[in-house]
């Protein structure tokens, strides 16, 4: 069987070198992981065998399409069946499906085996971004997208990494076993890597798991693909794979940062501080319907003047903490953002309104 | 009473003029399955208009990167009234008027069974489709979450959402009493030795699609039902906080859903398997075992559903199970195939405009079929699934396979409606067109696909630009051609390429060619005798050396 694939393999890649050659545009993405060079390698063997069937199917019709003509003079045999062929035709596309499927289920077993995982992080899908926690190590963050507002409305030049960059990746060793728990916030997302031969739905609610281990360091790039709602094109995915003692490194760096950056939710806050606050997690959150002039856009509301930003403090933070047709629910935001960031819609667009203060939102939350 | 007398005197010799109600009270109360099967074709050519015209706002977007038109949001609702609109507005209906209009015909039958209830199942759909279209006028918009629906999103859409529930209720009810009425058609109206295995293919396949759709459009009510309480009347069927499961709406779904994608191919089958045997003066090559196929693949169908739900983390048993039986329908399939590829050998083919779409159906089919092999290894649908690799295979088997077979099926009957020959020249123009046209639309899909490139979204990485460049080029000239057809059909109406025969083509042996054309009002009052019958099998069954 083995010998089969590295033919396949060779025999597609003389076929399609064009394709090999110009990664990530007409092809896959270089695998970086096993899992992901079994699926590059199932997938050259299919089309061997699809290119092979092609070529028979399509040479006899379209010999019969260029010699059994009645401009040229041939006369129709009606013959109408023949049980031979019709039986051989039956069987052999069905031996034919058993050695695609045999090597298909090796991988299939393989995929799922999230066993002797040694690193655990558990991705969080929101509208519209990740939320990474190292479980093992007690820190975790937002992985939300980095390219300027001005890019995607095209009045500034593209990065090369367009829609593919966020601010703060996921960062993993190379060649250790890596389990990802997704989960999700609101509604259903997917965590794909396509270089790791990974996709896997995260749903709220419930929790799914999936691996890799990739085999070489570089950052590697995806994108949300799961349907979910209007920003879904704009929460890429991006790890960066690095070497164990980077990796440590990186985690000892990110404990002393959470520990040093957490948000003590009873501290009272001053007014311009929290607007101060507030406008870095409208920029963040809110901005992308709302707008940066607060005026909305399409079916989504302007919060000038509003009933809602300038009515009663508690209906505006319901309407944050539990969102409401395709307003999300903001619960994945901690107590001093949402407390900053009605402040903020509540002092800010010539607004003159309340200071609200992280420990009413977590009384709210209750 | 002499004159009422006469008057039915005179109503029986103007037979060739249709009885009964003039004017609009000819449509909207229109019993007689002619009337009837213009109504669903025409309508279901507007919505193909409709959702096309979206599918145009679609590619605008996506011809360069970076956002130009729309709003992501009203980016998801084209998407998402695109698929809904093609699925329950355009291409069901066109079969559904197509099995009205010809079934009668074919089977030598003087009506569809059910006349009014053949009424009501048409005029649901203009109700249905109204409230789509509403739907992008009322806070909030249309539907965003993608034709599948897929909840918690469709719970948090605003009251577009309602509409679509509710339109979806209407096109399944009618979708049930149109099959009702097929199914006791087929079943109890044929001619006197017309047997079962005797039908033109068309009936088999329109037979066993009427099951499949009375099998699963209440699942498919009974699911957005579900929707529709979780999302006013405090249930949680899908809703995790309550204790429900996002998934099982997947699961309910899709068992609705792949079934549902057959009924939207085995119909192209039956037409294709008409007009091939007819332009290559041959039987059809397999019959028999193009039935049995029909038959297994409308049984596989039903238990392939999770091959859509692959990256949802299913357990690897389950993985297996669906694999090995989405890999098992390419068996019957593939018979298909090479039964049309064997009515075609040795055959004296000549290529008339319906014959140019069934051989571009057999090719363009064939290569979505190839895609939905790749797509049935689970571990490359995993890498595959939601990126525009499964848009370029459903597109394949959709529109150069439905589509296809529709376009093939008007002009090849187009003169049996209208009694005129449509323009050959034009006809065969709309074919190559649309066949170099589709493949640029959606031949580089496979590329996005593989590359990476996620299905749904408005604006996308660079490197996805050239391909997407082309398709937005291949879709823009597509769509345009398709005023080709329409200028075809509507010359052809007034007059076209001059009267045409009772039997315009030379190998065609079914019963419809047995009346005039165009056809008259009500045909096969008394059933064509058995001679006749037997006459018309010719061409599908019965060897010259047998006769």
């Amino acid at each position: 069987m083995r010998a089969m694939r590295t033919l396949a393999a060779l025999a597609c890649s003389l076929v399609l070198r064009g394709v090999e050659a110009s990664d990530s545009r007409i092809s896959f993405q270089t695998p970086q992981t096993l899992i992901a060079q079994d699926i590059v390698d199932l997938h050259t063997w299919i089309m061997v065998i699809i290119i092979v069937i092609f070529v028979a199917v399509f040479g006899v019709m379209f010999y019969a399409v260029f010699r059994h003509r009645k401009s040229l003079g041939h006369k129709a045999r009606p013959f109408h069946e023949n049980t031979t062929v019709e039986v051989l035709w039956t069987v052999i596309p069905a031996l034919i499906l058993a050695v695609m499927a045999w090597p298909a289920a090796k991988v299939v077993l393989a995929q799922k085996d999230s066993r002797g995982a040694t690193i655990t992080i558990k991705a969080t899908g929101y509208q519209w971004f990740w939320g990474y926690d190292y479980v093992d190590y007690g820190f975790g963050y937002k992985s939300k997208l980095a390219t300027p507002r001005k890019q995607i409305d095209n009045t500034q030049d593209k990065d090369p990494h367009y829609l593919l960059e966020v601010d703060e990746p996921l960062v993993v060793p190379v060649g250790q076993k890596v389990r990802i728990l997704t989960t999700s916030n609101d509604v259903i997302h997917s965590w794909a890597m396509p270089a790791f031969g990974v996709k896997q739905d995260a749903i709220p609610g419930f929790i799914r798991d999936t691996w890799f281990k990739a085999e070489r360091e570089g950052t590697f790039r995806g994108q949300c693909s799961e349907l979910c709602g209007q920003d879904h094109g704009f929460m890429p995915i991006v790890v960066k794979v690095v070497s164990a003692a980077q990796f440590q490194d990186y985690v000892s760096h990110k404990q002393a940062q959470a520990k040093a950056n957490a948000d003590d939710p009873n501290k009272i806050w001053a007014m311009a501080d929290l607007v101060a606050r507030g406008q870095k997690v409208y920029e963040a959150n809110c901005q992308a319907c709302h707008q940066a002039s607060g005026m909305g856009s399409g079916p989504f509301p302007a919060l000038v003047n509003s009933k809602i930003a300038t009515g009663p403090v508690q209906g505006h933070l319901h309407i944050v903490l539990h969102g409401k047709n395709a307003m999300p629910a903001w619960q994945g935001l901690s107590d001093t953002e949402i407390a900053a960031v009605i402040t903020y819609e509540r002092n800010h667009f010539n607004h003159v309104g309340d200071l609200l203060q992280p420990k009413d939102v977590k009384l709210a939350r209750k | 009473m002499t004159a009422s007398t006469e008057t039915l005197h005179l109503q029986h010799a103007d037979h060739q003029a249709h009885s009964g109600a003039h004017g609009w009270r000819r449509w909207l109360y229109a019993t007689n399955h002619k009337d009837i099967g213009t109504l669903y074709l025409w309508f279901s050519f507007t919505m193909f208009l409709l959702g096309g015209t979206m599918a145009l706002g679609i590619r605008a977007e996506l011809f360069q990167p970076g956002l130009q038109f729309w709003h992501p949001e009203f980016f998801n609702q084209l998407t998402t009234l695109h698929g809904i609109i093609m699925v329950f507005g355009a291409i069901m209906p066109a079969f559904t008027g197509l099995a009205n209009w010809m079934l009668p015909l074919m089977l030598g039958a003087p009506d569809m069974a059910f006349a009014r209830m053949n009424n009501w199942s048409f005029w649901l759909l203009p109700p249905a489709a109204a409230l789509l279209v509403i739907s992008l006028f009322v806070p909030g918009g249309a539907p965003a979450g993608g034709w599948t629906l897929y909840p918690p999103l469709s719970i948090q859409a605003g009251m577009g959402m309602d509409l679509a529930i509710f339109a979806i209720h209407l096109l399944g009810l009618s979708s049930i009493m149109g099959s009702i009425n097929i199914v006791t058609t087929v079943l109890n109206m044929r001619a006197p030795g017309m047997t079962l295995l005797k039908m033109p293919m068309f009936a088999w396949t329109s037979l066993v699609t009427a099951y499949l759709l009375i099998a699963v459009a209440p699942v498919l009510a009974g699911a957005v039902t579900m929707l529709l309480t979780d999302r006013h009347f405090g249930t949680h069927f899908f809703k995790a906080a309550g204790g429900g499961d996002p998934v099982l709406f997947q699961h309910i779904f899709w068992f609705f859903g792949h079934p549902e994608v057959y009924i939207m191919a085995l119909p192209a089958f039956g037409i294709v398997s008409q007009i091939l045997p007819t332009f290559a003066r041959k039987p059809l090559f397999g019959y028999v075992s193009m039935v049995y196929a029909v038959c297994s693949i409308a049984i596989l169908s039903f238990m392939v559903w999770a091959h859509h739900m692959f990256a949802v983390g299913l357990p690897a048993t389950a993985q297996l199970f669906f694999m090995f039986m989405t890999m098992l329908i390419a068996v019957p399939t593939g018979v298909k195939v090479f039964n049309w590829i064997a009515t075609m050998w040795q055959g004296e083919m000549t290529f008339e405009t319906p014959m140019l779409f069934a051989i571009g159906f057999v090719c363009l089919f064939t290569v979505g079929g190839f895609s939905g092999l790749v797509l049935s290894i689970a571990p490359i649908d995993i890498q595959m699934t939601d990126t525009y690799y499964v848009v370029a295979h459903f597109h394949y088997v959709l529109v150069a396979g439905a589509l296809f077979s529709l376009f093939g099926a008007t002009y090849y009957w187009l003169p049996k409606w209208t009694g005129h020959m449509y323009n050959e020249k034009l006809g065969k123009l709309h074919f190559w067109w649309s066949m170099i046209w589709f493949n640029v639309t959606f031949f580089p899909m496979h590329f996005l696909g593989l590359a990476g490139m996620p299905r749904r979204i408005p604006d996308y990485p660079l490197q996805f630009t050239d391909f997407n460049s082309v398709a937005s080029v291949g879709a823009f000239c597509f769509g345009l051609g398709q005023l080709l057809f329409l200028y075809n059909v509507i010359n052809t109406i007034r007059g076209g390429a001059g009267r045409a025969p009772a039997r315009p083509w030379e190998g065609a042996h079914t019963l419809e060619w047995e009346v005039a054309s165009p056809a008259p009002h009500h045909t096969w009052e008394t059933p064509p005798d058995e001679a006749l019958v037997k006459k018309g099998l010719r061409a599908q069954l019965l060897d010259q050396d047998h006769e």
